[in-house]
Formats: structure tokens, sequence, C-alpha cells
């Protein structure tokens, strides 16, 4: 596989915060990479980095082999899908997919009949005439994909692109998404801070903190083994308990909350606590017990039934051994100031 | 079981009056509106018509006193009579040079305000657009004609940069010059420029600020060079806030009575002849006359503007 993004020790830097603090990766050609992180994480500055927007304080970008760092956006073969669209608000939904072969010089027909095939191909044929104003957000999403998507690029960027989307328009942008990239075979890199969303649709995803990669992995190996408490409980929810299991030695575990099991009364096994209900939630498909174990909080997630664990009863919960994943003892500090 | 319902506790005339506003959202408006609808409408514009009436009216030469007989012949001495149409033509070409002068300094200058200042230096750029509108317009004149004058500082700074030729050149000019820059027209030029720049700088940065950086971002994004998104992007968000800005610059020189007075050489302004005629010579038809001037070429400027498209980015 070739590669089409090398980040090697980048860094960014804004005054005195590390936005992007020594990040190094690569990312295959066709490949849909994810870029997850809580806001202030360095995923978009990353991004951005990559599209050209910002200029980096150190390391290296080389995108598709050649040196990227010092060319503008326009030397690059790069587009990007912004967060907030950035449609021309004073062009209608044809110039502005069309914009990009207008400042190459295409002829007026040509362009109009290729952006009229990308207004097909993101469905949004009959809409040429609108101006960005008159459409609804979905309709202005597409628009952007399709803009950014006519000249071909080799690397597609997007910046959080369904984050002013609803869920359900939401759901299906990420399907149709995901459709378009394998069918077009464009690699793709997504900042996203909805870690589901991450999951669902990469190859592989590399979760942000604090301006650094804690962990890069694909979506099942995030999950299954996430290896620092932030990752575990950024990537979705978990309990992190502190122990020592025979065959991992001491330190902190991370447990799914939908790997434990609860009864009632205490029982004992191997690998169990008893505590106290504090709360119940139910969710439909499935439901949320929140126990007190000696001070601490462990929840437990399973399918639901027609039973009713009474709050404030004594519960057992109990799991397999293979379920504990051992966490690294470090997580990322928080940024520190930059020695000038 | 249903119980009757508690009788609301009674309320006194005050909470009442809050009532009616909140249930009766339009009279609340109206009370609002009243007040200024009567003093633009009445005070304002009645007396605008009023004016305007008088310029269908004529003076009696002979008598000087207003014949209130409905005629064209006050308007039409604005075309025939030499004077005037020489009045028109000073006046509506000074206020376009201005007007395309304040355009050239102002852009930059917004431009810079609205996409490379982070807020606490905007508020200081702020301070500096809008400072010189905090002494007098008649210092300000004045202090114009001092600089320009030809002991002023700009003939002295010429002379130390051994460039008094330029100066020489330019007083040399036919119709732009005259014995100093501070009794010419190029001077009363300069002295309009810098008397109405904030007036073009501020709803120029007000268009500029509404640009939001990433479609600037977008457009390089998409390949264009720095003047294809300057040409395709920023300049045609920008026009609305050019054409608000070029509005007031050309209306303000159009109307304006004290430059022409203070700088300059001696012709007469539009603003001067209705200052003369309403006053002095008591000739208020006339007066009336040629303030309709500014009113027209306003509305032709503005339809201009529109049929351009100026506003599709409205």
């Amino acid at each position: 596989m070739q590669t089409a993004v090398q980040l090697n020790n980048l860094s960014c830097v804004f005054g005195s915060v590390r936005a992007v603090d020594g990040v190094s990766l690569e990312i295959g050609t066709g490949e849909f990479f994810s870029m997850l992180g809580p806001s202030g994480s360095g995923k978009t500055t990353c991004l951005r980095l990559i599209g050209g927007f910002e200029v980096p304080t150190g390391g290296y970008i080389v995108l598709f082999g050649q040196d990227a760092a010092k060319l503008p956006p326009y030397a690059r073969d790069v587009n990007t899908v912004f967060q907030d669209y950035a449609l021309f608000p004073h062009m209608n939904v044809l110039d502005n997919v069309a914009y990009a072969l207008m400042v190459r010089g295409v002829a007026r027909s040509e362009r109009y009949r290729r952006a009229g095939e990308m207004l097909e191909l993101v469905k949004l044929a009959g809409l040429e005439k609108r101006r960005p104003a008159q459409l609804s957000g979905g309709q202005r999403q597409r628009v952007a994909l399709a803009r950014a998507l006519i000249n071909r690029p080799k690397l597609l960027l997007l910046d959080e692109p369904l984050g002013a989307l609803d869920l359900k328009l939401r759901e299906e942008m990420q399907i149709e998404l995901k459709a378009l990239q394998r069918s077009l075979g464009i690699t793709f890199v997504y900042v996203t801070h909805d870690q589901s969303e991450a999951l669902s649709m990469s190859d592989r995803v590399a979760v942000f903190n604090y301006g650094k990669i804690e962990q890069l992995d694909t979506p099942k190996g995030l999950y299954e083994y996430p290896r620092t408490e932030f990752v575990a409980r950024f990537v979705g929810s978990a309990n992190v308990l502190e122990g020592r299991l025979i065959s991992q030695g001491v330190g902190q575990f991370a447990l799914r909350p939908e790997r434990v099991r609860i009864t009632v009364g205490s029982e004992p096994k191997a690998n169990h606590l008893v505590g106290r209900l504090l709360d119940v939630h139910y969710l439909g498909s499935q439901t949320r017990y929140e126990v007190e174990v000696e001070g601490a909080r462990v929840t437990a997630l399973t399918t639901s039934d027609a039973t009713a664990l009474p709050i404030g009863s004594t519960v057992t919960l109990s799991w397999d051994a293979a379920s504990l994943r051992r966490l690294e003892d470090t997580t990322n500090s928080p940024r520190q100031k930059a020695s000038v | 079981m249903t119980q009757p319902p508690i009788a609301a506790e009674p309320r006194g005339w005050w909470r009442r009056l809050s009532d009616l506003f909140y249930l009766r959202p339009r009279f609340l408006l109206l009370l609002l509106l009243l007040p200024p609808l009567l003093w633009m409408g009445i005070i304002y514009l009645g007396s605008l018509f009023n004016l305007l009436l008088y310029s269908f009216y004529s003076i009696n030469d002979f008598t000087g006193q207003v014949e209130y007989n409905f005629t064209l012949s006050t308007l039409k001495s604005l075309f025939t009579s030499p004077a005037n149409t020489d009045i028109v033509t000073r006046t509506v070409l000074m206020a376009l040079a201005v007007t395309a002068a304040c355009g050239l300094l102002a852009f930059p200058i917004a431009f810079y305000m609205a996409f490379y200042t982070r807020a606490n230096a905007r508020t200081v750029w702020y301070m500096l657009v809008l400072l010189p509108l905090w002494s007098s317009y008649l210092v300000r004149v004045y202090a114009g004609r001092l600089i320009l004058a030809q002991e002023g500082v700009v003939s002295w700074l010429l002379a130390q940069l051994h460039l008094s030729w330029l100066l020489d050149v330019i007083l040399a000019t036919p119709v732009l010059g005259g014995p100093s820059l501070s009794s010419s027209y190029f001077g009363m030029f300069l002295v309009f420029t810098y008397i109405w720049l904030p007036y073009m700088i501020l709803p120029l940065l007000a268009s500029l600020e509404r640009v939001p950086k990433s479609l600037i971002q977008a457009s390089a994004d998409l390949g264009a060079k720095p003047g294809q998104t300057f040409r395709k992007i920023i300049w045609p968000l920008a026009i609305p806030g050019v054409a608000a800005g070029s509005i007031f610059t050309f209306s303000l020189t159009l109307g304006d009575y004290i430059i022409p007075q203070v700088v300059g050489q001696p012709g007469f302004f539009i603003g001067q002849m209705v200052y003369v005629q309403q006053g002095t010579a008591g000739n208020i038809p006339l007066a009336a006359a040629f303030s309709l001037v500014p009113i027209v070429v306003i509305t032709l400027y503005l339809l201009l503007v529109r049929r351009l498209g100026a506003f599709n980015a409205l």
C-alpha cells in the first residue's frame, strides 16, 4: 500500500499552547482514517496542517511522497470539507460546486456538466440554482462534499462534517460517506469527537489527547484493547478498577460495562464485587445500573428484561477475568508551556 | 371529580398594564414607534417635501418675492444657466474623486482589521479610525487648511525630501492646481478625503467582518490563488459595504458647504449655493432646486449599483 500521508514528529505551537505536539503517523492510500479526541486535543489542528491552513513549527508533512510542509493549500492535491461547510453565499449551488474548475480555467459548459454529475452523485440534482441559504443543513453538507470532490483529489479532509446535523441524518450520512469513499477509492482523513462515528466508519483511528496520539489502532483494537485510561474512558465507556490480577500483575484495569453481570444478593464468586444499587437507567434495549462499591462507582450494562432490581438493594457484580484490560500507568499530562 | 378553578388574585394597575403589553404586543409596538414615526413623518419628510415643492416655484426677479405658481423654470435653470451647470459638475466630479480615493484608502485598512487583527488590537484600530470624529469638524477642516498652506507642514516636508518639484507640478496643473495646496482643488480633495475616510472604513469593515475566514480557506483549498480568491470571493462580498460607504462619502461631499469655503479655489459648490440662496439671496426656490440634485444623483447611483448586482450577496 502506498503512503498517502506521512507525518513525522509534527508540531504546531500557538503562543504558549502546543496544539500538536510531536505527532507521527502514516496513512495509506484508500484508507478511511479518523482522528478522534475531545475539543482542544489537537485533532483539527493536525487536519489543518495537512490541508495547509496552518504552518507547522516542527516536523515534516509528506503527501504522496512529496514534502508539503511549505506548500500553500492551493498547491496541494488535497481538498477539505469544512466544519461550517464554508459555502460561498453569493453563488448558487452549481457555481459553488464548479468553483474548483472555474479557478483552473475550465470552460463554462464543461465545468457545469461535471458539477451536474457531482450533484447527481450526492443526490442533489434539481437544486442547482438554489443559494446556500436556501438549503437545509444536510443539503449544504452534500454541496460541500460535491465541491470538495469535483477535482477528484487523492486525499479528502473532513473536519467534523456531520457535527451540525441531527442524529438520524448523521447516521444516514455516515453510511453514504463510507459508501462514497469505497466507490471513489479516495483516502479520507476524518476528524470527529464522536467515538461511535469514528468506530463505525474508519479503517484506523488515532485517539488524540493534549496534542499527542494516545493510541492508533483499528476500531476493534481500540475498543477491545485500550492502552490507557483516557482511551478506555473516551472510546466507549469503561470502569477503571485498581487491583492485582494474578496473570497480569498490579495496576489499573479497564472493564467494559457490558461485560459486567449483575445479580441480586451477595454470592461469592471469583472476580466479583458486592455493592449497593444506586440507580437504574432504562434505555430500551439495554439497562444501565450504577452500583456503589466501597465508595467507588461501577457501571453495568445489560440487555433489558422484565425483571426490575430495586434501588438500594445489595447486588453482586461479576465478570470473566479475560474481560479485564491492563492499562498503562501513564496518560498524557496536560500540555506544558512551550519553552522558548 | 373536578374542582372549580380558584379565582386569580386581583392584580394592581401596574401589573395589569404589563399584562396588557404582553397580551397585545402590537399595541406596545405602536406605542414605541409612534414618536419616531411622527418625528420622521412630519418634521423630517414633511419639511423635505415642502422644500422640494419650493423647487417648482420661482422668484420674481423684480420684487425678490417667491411666486407661488407651479413652474419648471427654476429647475430648468439648473441645466440652462452655465454658472449653475458648472456648480453641479464641479460638485459631482469632486464627490466622485473623493469617493474613489476613500475607497482605495479604506479597503486595505478595513481588510487588515477584518482578517488580521485579534479582538484587542481591533479595538485599538476602531479607536484610531474613530478618533478624528471626536474632535470638531471645523477644527479638522481648518487644521487641514493649515497643514496644506504655503508655509505648512506638507510643503516643508516635501522640501526636506527634495520633492518640491512634485508640489510645483501639481500646483501648475490647470484645474487641480492653484497658488498653494490650501487654495487648490487638489487640496480641497485631500481635505474631503481625510474628513470622510472613517465613513468609508466603517461600513466596509462591517461587510468584511461578516465574511467567515473559512470561505477564504475554502477558496484556497479549491485551488484559487490569492488574487482569484480576492476577485471571486472577497470583493463580491465586500460590495455591499463599498456601496454603503460610497453613499456616505458621495452624499456628504455633495452636501458639504464648509470645506469649499475654507479650502480650495473660490468656485461655488452645491452646498454653498443652497446656503447662499436660501440665506442672503432669499431665493428659496433655487436653493430647493439645488438641494434636489444630490437626492436625484444618489437615487440614480443606488439604482445603478443595484443593477450591477451589488446587493445580491445581502
